[in-house]
């Protein structure tokens, strides 16, 4: 089966395991082979270190301690020391003992006259929504001093709610796996077991299912287009190649907003395609395009389109002509000689477009915010949102963990199917 | 290359010029603002008067209104502004995260002259603005009377535009839903009563485009993407009045809130800001806004300073405060992260 060989580049290294008679001499050879290998190794690293040693500074930490907040949240256990250490022989049910309640009065009035009780209300009120209103309040009577701190802390209702103290006291524990269970749609239940929050409140595993699957539905319409666009630059004269490969480049060198941007004037309710398919008759009344999944799919698979196809003609440009012929002229139809000789070939530029394509969906970000309506939004523009907005950077880690995790599981099949040497990415 | 004489020259009349420049504007001011025809009328309000009467140059920069961009500043300490405005909601939160400064007021104004609510620690009031229903009368059939009247599909069909974030659109809900304007917060803060808004928003949920930015509205009405929208009445009066755009603004039920201004945590010029705070303070100066963008002042003092054809396109001109509700800071700052959270489940659902 001559084309389903593998072509040069992915041909295995020439063997250095001489089976030869003498093999005490050859044994000897290898280890002195190995040695100048490993010697060329680690001149090569060297030459690499400043690089790696820039990625590791500028790229590796960063992310590295970004993403430790999704499970490293020590503000409450910092803020409450003498709480913690009440809350030790808590059985975690029901209310604690006066002790607890004393100790937190404590630490919050340490906390106000440090000027750090705005933050611990902020985390606190990031689990246990309401409580910077109620722990604010309750510092104010704490200060006026009136009252014993008991009794200020007992006539508060909020601190006797039920669901208030395993709150705190998860809080004191500062790797915390509430933020990634979060993301999840999960939490911990009152018996310490784990399950799904209430579904008026589950939002994360929908978005999540969301970004997969806008990112296979661009992924697939790019290959749908991309692939005979591919074939067909490959097999024009050169010239006309050349033109058609800056037709398809050039829209790949506008910015990605200008593209986005343009694409809602063609979009919009009386914009150019609605006109369009008006004045055809192929529509009877104007379609909503703006603010929908068919809109952000459009203006997505028009912007990866480059992606895709950029690998696949790389491929296909490498394949001879004179194989298809050879096929013919030993008897295989069109279209077998097509699926057994050329496709084989193509199949690592495909793999590697689709790839592509499909990872840089997974981060979109300005497209869904643009083009897409209110259930088209993807896991980037919720984590731009607790980044910006929330300011709850813990959660933010917390999700792109996961979509890492998923991202990286994802690549780490495409590689199990294929083999990452026969990747071709250009 | 041969340096002559005459590039000597023009070499060392070039460094002087550059070192008289920076001699001529010792004293700068980094202000970020978001921009946008607002950020143009405080430019002719009162950066450009500010600096001719100080001497104080005006460094000018643009952002969304996201507070993560000062967090990051003031978190790695390298805070090259001096003063941010921000949304009321956004200054509690600031305030509470520690990335703004606690204000002293005894270097700007008397708390008690400001509106109530529009003095807090951490952001001193700029403006007030109203959050108002707008149309257009050639597309939309009929004139509505309230901003509660988006909810009634049957009288006014078609799409409409609401902001992406629960907050206004919550309080809306409840008050067509029979909640009396003062009540709202009361029940808001309670699980049923979040309930009961979001079974409102859900009768009009698949009429609702939504919009994000401020610019938004009057290019959605603009473009007959909807009939009727809520947005800023800035935004709207600004279509109206430079653009000759038809559009009317409904003013019953409108949301009052206020725009502000603060000094993040390690700013450089401390003082050269709380000159500032202290100069658009006062009410003359505080009512000059108001000539530039239908935005009030907030000075109870500043009502006799505004322009008289100002006045009655201001959200706080006696006229529109028939029937209004005030946005309440402090519910925000403890529901707010929830109720986007809920929201946001909502909409994906």
């Amino acid at each position: 089966m001559s084309a389903l060989e593998p072509t040069k580049l992915d041909q295995p290294r020439p063997s250095r395991d001489w089976s030869a008679a003498d093999t005490g001499t050859a044994k000897s050879v290898a280890a002195a082979l190995r040695r100048a290998d490993l010697g060329d190794r680690l001149r090569s690293l060297a030459l690499a270190a400043p690089l790696l040693v820039l990625l590791a500074l500028s790229f590796g930490i960063p992310i590295v301690l970004l993403l430790s907040r999704a499970v490293y949240d020590p503000t409450i256990a910092n803020a409450l020391p003498q709480t913690s250490q009440a809350l030790r022989g808590w059985n975690g049910t029901g209310l604690p003992d006066d002790a607890a309640f004393l100790a937190l009065a404590a630490d919050l009035r340490s906390n106000q006259a440090k000027g750090t009780a705005y933050e611990l209300a902020k985390s606190l009120n990031a689990r246990l929504p309401g409580a910077r209103s109620q722990m604010l309040k309750t510092v104010r009577q704490l200060e006026a001093a009136d009252r014993p701190p008991l009794e200020v802390m007992k006539a508060v209702p909020f601190w006797s709610a039920p669901g208030t103290w395993p709150v705190i006291e998860s809080g004191t524990h500062s790797v915390t796996s509430f933020y990634l269970l979060s993301a999840l749609d999960l939490r911990w239940n009152a018996d310490g077991g784990i399950e799904r929050v209430p579904p008026e409140q589950a939002i994360f595993v929908q978005v999540f299912m969301r970004t997969f699957f806008v990112a296979a539905a661009v992924m697939l319409a790019t290959l749908v287009l991309g692939f005979p666009l591919a074939y067909l630059i490959a097999s024009v004269p050169k010239g006309l190649a050349a033109v058609l490969i800056v037709a398809v480049l050039l829209p790949f060198w506008t910015s990605i907003l200008v593209r986005t941007a343009a694409w809602t004037v063609l979009l919009q309710k009386f914009g150019l395609v609605n006109d369009l398919l008006l004045w055809l008759g192929a529509a009877d009344d104007r379609l909503d395009l703006m603010y929908s999944r068919i809109g952000l799919i459009i203006a997505m698979t028009h912007i990866q389109l480059p992606f895709t196809l950029l690998p696949i003609y790389s491929v296909m440009r490498t394949i001879q002509p004179s194989q298809m012929k050879a096929a013919y002229s030993l008897g295989a139809k069109p279209f077998t000689a097509f699926r057994r000789v050329y496709l084989p070939q193509v199949f690592p530029g495909v793999m590697a477009g689709c790839l592509l394509t499909f990872i840089l969906c997974l981060g979109y970000y300005i497209t869904p915010a643009l083009i897409g309506g209110a259930s088209d939004q993807l896991i980037s523009n919720f984590i731009a949102s607790y980044v910006n907005v929330e300011l709850n950077w813990e959660m933010a880690a917390a999700l792109s963990f996961i979509l890492l995790v998923f991202t990286l599981a994802l690549f780490g099949i495409f590689a199990r199917i294929l083999g990452l040497d026969r990747l071709k990415l250009v | 290359m041969k340096i002559t004489k005459a590039r000597l020259f023009a070499f060392a009349a070039a460094t002087a010029f550059i070192t008289m420049g920076n001699a001529a504007f010792a004293d700068e001011l980094s202000i970020m603002a978001s921009g946008g025809a607002w950020q143009d009328a405080q430019r002719k309000a009162w950066f450009e008067p500010f600096s001719k009467e100080t001497g104080i140059k005006i460094v000018e920069q643009e952002y969304l209104g996201d507070l993560g961009k000062v967090k990051a500043m003031v978190d790695t300490g390298n805070v090259p502004i001096d003063l941010v405005t921000v949304e009321t909601a956004t200054v509690l939160q600031g305030c509470d995260a520690g990335i703004l400064e606690r204000l002293d007021y005894s270097k700007i104004a008397p708390r008690e002259k400001f509106i109530e609510g529009s003095a807090l620690d951490c952001g001193v009031g700029l403006d007030a603005y109203g959050d108002i229903l707008a149309y257009d009368p050639n597309v939309l059939k009929g004139a509505p009377t309230s901003v509660l009247d988006i909810f009634d599909t049957t009288k006014f069909p078609g799409k409409r535009a609401m902001r992406k974030f629960p907050a206004q659109n919550l309080e809306w809900a409840l008050m067509a839903d029979g909640v009396a304007p003062a009540d709202v917060y009361e029940v808001l803060a309670t699980p049923e009563g979040v309930d009961r808004a979001f079974k409102k928003l859900d009768t009009i949920k698949k009429d609702i485009v939504w919009w994000d930015a401020g610019a938004q509205p009057p290019q959605l009405l603009a473009s007959k993407e909807v009939v009727m929208t809520t947005a800023w009445n800035g935004r709207i009066q600004n279509a109206i009045d430079k653009d000759g755009a038809p559009f009317k603004i409904v003013w019953n039920n409108q949301i009052l809130e206020y725009d502000m201004i603060a000094i993040p945590k390690g700013a450089k010029s401390p003082d050269l800001a709380y000159k500032y705070l202290a100069y658009i303070s006062q009410p003359e100066i505080n009512a000059r806004l108001a000539s530039y963008i239908t935005y009030g002042p907030v000075r109870i003092d500043a009502a006799s300073f505004v322009a008289p054809d100002a006045l009655p396109k201001l959200p706080n001109a006696p006229d529109h405060l028939t029937a209004y509700l005030v946005a309440d800071t402090e519910f925000w700052g403890d529901y707010g992260e929830d109720l986007v959270k809920r929201f946001n489940a909502w909409l994906a659902q």
